[in-house]
């Protein structure tokens, strides 16, 4: 396709005109009463919102209790889950011991333990944690599995014939092989995290951004659930930048 | 089974099972390839050279015979390979990957890139040695692979048609290199080609091999002298003499390669 003269300019003109010309039109059908604010607000009453919540300091608090939720969340599951999926991929006998739990186990939606994970850890910050640790752990493993069973056989041959021990395997072939595919049960892993927030803040939660969604629930403060909402998406979308940093500095080979 | 310092292989069979039945992949190879050899090997496509070679390699076993190859002395690896195919790590720098070898056996990070970039120097790549292979023509890796074998200093050195990827420059450049690396190190060196001149120009011993199943058809000798020089040695009466007599051992069996594969 012939590129045209300052194409890259006007496609970018254009990503950040269309949410725009959205939130304009979200505003004007406001005002003209041709959406009912009560439910669907407008961009000027969550401006409105949002500006206090701020400066009391509100938000920030439950901000951090989300992040570090998630991090730490994301951090419990994810570490096992590389570590048990390359072992899966490199040792036939690993992998038909775990397999099949973890087949059978994935399909169970997280939010259905919960109840679960609430009677055993009770209702205080691990089973949160937990949670969100289970989401992930399960898309972390399951897609470095894949990517370590996807590294042509070639690389183990090398790795054998130049006399590499386990660690080896695990460190020069095995771990570094299946990176890409990592990074792509990372990124799944963290939109995962997120989406259990919210329901991990559900129940029994004093703080966090999920909880402030549920409290403007019953206290019926819509604005207040377009901010928390707004900030979720800021937080996917931040995440998602720094995962995509951190892969371009532990990837540097990946061809784009 | 007692070794000397070469390679010993006795009535050495592969048998690979597929679902249509089994494949007789080597049958009844017996040879003895003597220590600092330099041995080339030739034969029709799929007769099991690379099976062969692999079996040296210890990367598959034997269905049946002895195989005996010198333990590693004084620290030094066994045997290293070049593998015909695309073998180089794509997330490892090109100096990363020739050092590879020295790191496996522990050698300081200094230490092993001072090495490694000296081969890095003798495959013309020194401009490179930061790259990754994405970045690098599929004859540059091809000589990254070479370089990693040599960087690793084995006792057997096993290459499976490592130049036959290269442009004719460049494989005549590095087939001169290795025959400098060997006249210096007279490694115990078997080599796999589809080339007979490849095979005159560095080879002590040709072997020509029968396709389905593999078999020894016959050894030659090269009598051609040595330190060789590759452009001279090509013009000489007895090159021509001994590419004669391979070529036609070898003939028959492409031809029979040939008819075995329009009868399946």
């Amino acid at each position: 396709m012939a590129k045209l003269p300052n194409g890259g300019l006007f496609i970018r003109v254009v990503s950040v005109l269309s949410p725009l010309s959205l939130l304009i039109a979200w505003e004007l059908l406001a005002r003209v009463d041709a959406i009912d604010t009560r439910l669907f607000s407008s961009p000027s009453l969550i401006i409105q919102a949002f500006v206090p919540l701020l400066f009391s300091g509100e938000l920030i608090y439950n901000t951090a209790v989300s992040v570090q939720r998630v991090i730490l969340g994301f951090a419990v599951g994810a570490v096992p889950g590389i570590i048990l999926g390359i072992s899966m991929g490199l040792s036939p006998f690993v992998r038909s011991a775990v397999e099949p739990m973890i087949a059978a186990t994935y399909p169970i939606p997280k939010l259905a333990i919960m109840p679960l994970i609430l009677l055993v850890f009770g209702l205080g910050e691990t089973s949160k944690v937990f949670t969100i640790a289970i989401g992930v752990f399960y898309l972390v493993v399951i897609n470095t599995m894949a990517g370590v069973l996807n590294i042509d056989k070639i690389y183990l041959d090398v790795a054998r014939n130049y006399g590499a021990n386990r660690r080896d395997f695990y460190l020069t072939v095995a771990f570094p092989g299946a990176l890409p595919m990592i990074f792509a049960g990372l990124k799944l892993g963290m939109g995962m995290a997120l989406i259990l927030i919210v329901a991990a803040e559900l129940s029994a939660a004093k703080a966090g951004v999920g909880w402030m969604i549920w409290r403007a629930y019953d206290m019926f403060d819509i604005e207040q659930m377009f901010v928390a909402l707004i900030v979720l998406s800021v937080l996917g979308y931040i995440f998602s930048l720094l995962l995509d940093a951190v892969e371009r500095w532990i990837v540097p080979w990946k061809q784009t | 089974m007692v070794c000397g310092t070469g390679i010993t292989l006795r009535n050495v069979n592969k048998t690979f099972s597929t679902q249509g039945g089994t494949v007789d992949a080597l049958q009844d190879v017996s040879l003895n390839i003597g220590g600092g050899e330099f041995f080339c090997i030739v034969g029709p496509s799929g007769c099991g050279k690379t099976t062969l070679l692999r079996i040296l390699a210890g990367l598959e076993e034997s269905t049946g015979g002895d195989v005996c190859i010198p333990a590693a002395s004084n620290g030094r690896p066994l045997n290293s390979m070049v593998f015909q195919e695309q073998s180089v790590f794509p997330w490892m720098s090109v100096r990363d990957n020739v050092s590879y070898g020295l790191r496996l056996r522990g050698f300081g990070k200094k230490e092993r890139y001072a090495i490694a970039d000296r081969f890095i120097r003798m495959i013309g790549l020194t401009r490179f040695a930061d790259a990754y292979p994405h970045q690098l023509s599929g004859g540059m890796k091809q000589r990254v692979s070479v370089a990693r074998a040599f960087a690793n200093d084995p006792e057997i050195l096993l290459m499976d048609e490592p130049f036959g990827a290269l442009d004719e420059q460049n494989r005549i450049l590095l087939q001169q290199e290795l025959l400098r690396i060997w006249e210096e190190s007279r490694k115990t060196t078997v080599f796999i080609t589809h080339s007979i001149d490849e095979a005159l120009c560095l080879g002590d011993r040709v072997m020509v091999m029968t396709a389905h199943p593999g078999r020894i058809k016959s050894i030659v000798a090269i009598d051609l002298p040595r330190p060789r020089d590759i452009a001279a040695i090509r013009t000489t009466l007895r090159y021509n003499q001994l590419f004669q007599t391979i070529w036609l051992t070898l003939r028959d069996e492409v031809l029979k390669g040939k008819e075995i594969e329009l009868a399946h």
